[in-house]
């Protein structure tokens, strides 16, 4: 008789049983929840083991996993500046399963989350140049974390300006933070669809804001100093990149961030797949030129 | 490579050897509708119900590393806490005997995808880690292409391999466990003659292998001809069932969900295997949907393992098995879509 192989020979198998699927799973709390607008709220999320909190090390526009047991994991973009590492924040709609679940619960609770995963904006990459962030909707969610990375090191960059559109002034996502960001210097322009009362801003497309922003400056800065981030509705991109395109900015320089629905977050999946590019892997920040290499991106 | 021959009459010797582990090979399941004999992988107890003549399995030996079904972890609830514990679902190791060149070679390519770092899928690794491979020469069918997506032989991902000539078996060992479990059976080092018999039996397998793709360039030309109408007549034609996933030995994409105990007490993440071609595959919170026409999801599906595996790890994902085209319901087949792609019109479309 041979006892041919065993589980203990294996590499993977050795491992003891009752181990977390990955070492980037934790359990975090949490620790308090934000009402923003009638279906979004920011929620606000500490890992428990406090090493690992230390060690949770993300970059702007990368995502986490979040599970609630027994009712569901998804992907959402960190919305808090990454000097606060295991401190996150997250900015979230109720639209699904999970996110209705999400925005029954009070602070204490204790969920999972799994990453940091995906690539980031490179604003480590843009010092000494201008940033021009375009937002639609909820594409402000993952383009907070940038926001306040600029905000933290604001002498470090040129000129910064924030054009945010969303359908109408009561769907307006960190209202609370505008006038801090205008304070630090950063140009922000907000623009609704449809305007309620009480609302003295523009109304309009958010392409008037950038047409505006793009007139007053001159090609050769933005050939060579300029930078662009788009987040926003599947829609949007098109328009607005030509638009940066023609102003002269590189198509390096132009990044979007694209939303897709993972199951894993690790590449594994396929659910997230553009062509077979992993926005989880290689995404979802990507900049322009490989948009354009990827057929149905945008 | 270590080249031996083993007489017939010994294989019962080596099945023995072998059987004291959990032990899968092909079985017959009886006629299909068309009168062709179906086989399926299963568990086998005794040698007898072994069926190293069978053409094609149904289903792949997918199933034992990706179960259709697979619990990847469950919670305990304790108050407003909760614990998480994760099984690999390697319990005991597993015989597979007498996959052909094509699984083996699918195996590989999942190896490529699902062992990859940064984020290795340790549910599949482990299942991989503790599995025993005999390979055996096949009996191409027409369905087969094989050799045109290069998995029609194999040079790597099984222990032992298995070949027939006349009363023995040539035997490729590629392991050094297959090694040691070998040396007590009554081998022979091969002559000349049983070279040259092997390179016989290779040339009429290889005669018998008549469906082709011609993958030169694909990667181009699928780019090329991404608004190609071609693709509006296979959409109309696919039912969005999902079947050629299912059968398919390297499609590997899933989707998660998670359950409930009715008491509360307990909770559970559930992989289940997907298919791109069904309706919700690229759906988003909200409910837009990336791919919401039949005609998009398949094509997406051809992107991906004729042009995105391609271009990611220099091969397709595809083995050329044919198991997808002779259990489409519509009867779509990979040679047809692809040669329709090149000549830019489906034929009777």
């Amino acid at each position: 008789m041979v006892e041919l192989i065993n589980p203990g020979m294996s590499l993977f198998a050795k491992k003891p049983r009752g181990r977390e699927e990955d070492d980037l799973f934790h359990k975090a709390e949490i620790t308090n929840v934000y009402p923003m607008t009638a279906t979004e709220k920011l929620y606000q999320i500490q890992i428990i083991d406090p090493a690992a909190r230390r060690g949770f090390l993300f970059k702007p526009g990368q995502f986490i996993m979040l599970e609630a047991p027994g009712i569901g994991e998804a992907p959402f973009s960190i919305s808090s500046a990454p000097s606060r590492l295991g401190n996150i924040e997250l900015c979230i709609r109720a639209v699904g399963v999970l996110t209705r679940f999400l925005s029954r619960l009070e602070r204490g609770v204790m969920i999972g989350i799994s990453g940091p995963f995906g690539t980031c904006f490179p604003v480590e990459e843009m010092v000494g140049e201008d940033v021009i962030l375009l937002a639609g909707g909820l594409g402000i969610v993952p383009m907070r974390s940038p926001i306040m990375s600029l905000l933290e090191n604001r002498s470090r960059y040129g000129r910064i300006d924030v054009m945010y559109g969303a359908r109408r002034p009561s769907e307006l996502l960190f209202g609370y933070q505008h006038a801090m960001w205008r304070q630090f210097d950063i140009g922000l322009k907000v623009i609704v669809d449809r305007s309620e009362p009480g609302w003295t801003g523009p109304v309009g497309m958010i392409t008037a804001l950038l047409a505006k922003r793009l007139a007053q400056g001159e090609r050769s800065r933005f050939g060579n100093a300029t930078n662009a981030i788009v987040c926003g509705p599947p829609v949007m991109f098109k328009p607005i990149c030509d638009m940066l395109l023609e102003a002269g900015l590189s198509m390096e320089k132009i990044f979007v961030s694209l939303e897709r629905r993972m199951h894993c977050g690790r590449g594994k999946c396929c659910r997230c797949n553009i062509g077979s590019t992993y926005t989880c892997l290689d995404g979802p920040v990507f900049d322009y030129w490989s948009v354009l290499n990827l057929k149905e991106a945008i | 490579m270590i080249f031996k021959v083993l007489a017939a009459g010994e294989l019962e010797k080596f099945f023995e050897l072998l059987v004291v582990n959990k032990l899968i090979g092909p079985v017959e399941r009886g006629p299909a509708v068309d009168g062709r004999l179906l086989f399926d992988f299963a568990e086998v107890a005794e040698i007898a119900e072994l069926r190293l003549d069978f053409t094609q399995t149904v289903h792949s030996a997918k199933k034992y590393l990706l179960p259709y079904l697979e619990e990847t972890g469950v919670f305990v609830m304790e108050g407003s806490d909760w614990e998480k514990r994760v099984d690999y679902g390697a319990h005991q190791p597993l015989v597979l005997f007498g996959l052909h060149a094509c699984d083996i070679n699918a195996l590989n390519k999942l190896d490529k995808v699902l062992l990859a770092e940064p984020y290795p899928n340790r549910f599949y690794g482990a299942k991989r880690a503790a599995m025993f491979i005999i390979g055996h020469s096949c009996r191409p069918t027409p369905a087969c292409f094989c050799r045109s997506m290069g998995a029609d032989s194999v040079r790597h991902g099984c222990d032992l391999f298995l070949t027939p000539l006349g009363d023995d078996y040539f035997v490729e060992i590629m392991s050094s466990r297959a090694f040691h479990i070998m040396e007590s059976l009554d081998l022979r080092e091969p002559t000349r003659r049983d070279h040259k018999r092997f390179q016989e039996q290779a040339k009429h397998r290889g005669n018998l292998l008549t469906a082709e793709v011609d993958a030169t360039d694909l990667t181009k030309i699928l780019d090329m001809e991404f608004d190609s109408t071609v693709w509006n007549e296979w959409g109309r034609r696919c039912l969005s069932c999902g079947t050629c996933a299912q059968v398919c030995p390297t499609c590997y994409c899933y989707g998660l969900e998670e359950v409930v105990a009715l008491d509360l007490a307990k909770g559970a993440k559930i992989r289940q295997l997907y298919s791109c071609n069904l309706l919700d595959f690229a759906e988003v919170a909200g409910g837009y949907n990336f791919r919401p026409e039949s005609r998009t999801r398949l094509k997406y599906r051809y992107y991906h393992k004729h042009r995105g595996f391609v271009e990611a790890f220099e091969e397709p994902l595809c083995v050329g098995c044919g198991r997808c085209g002779t259990n489409c319901l519509a009867g779509i087949t990979v040679p047809e879509v692809i040669a329709s792609v090149r000549r830019g019109e489906v034929e009777n479309g």
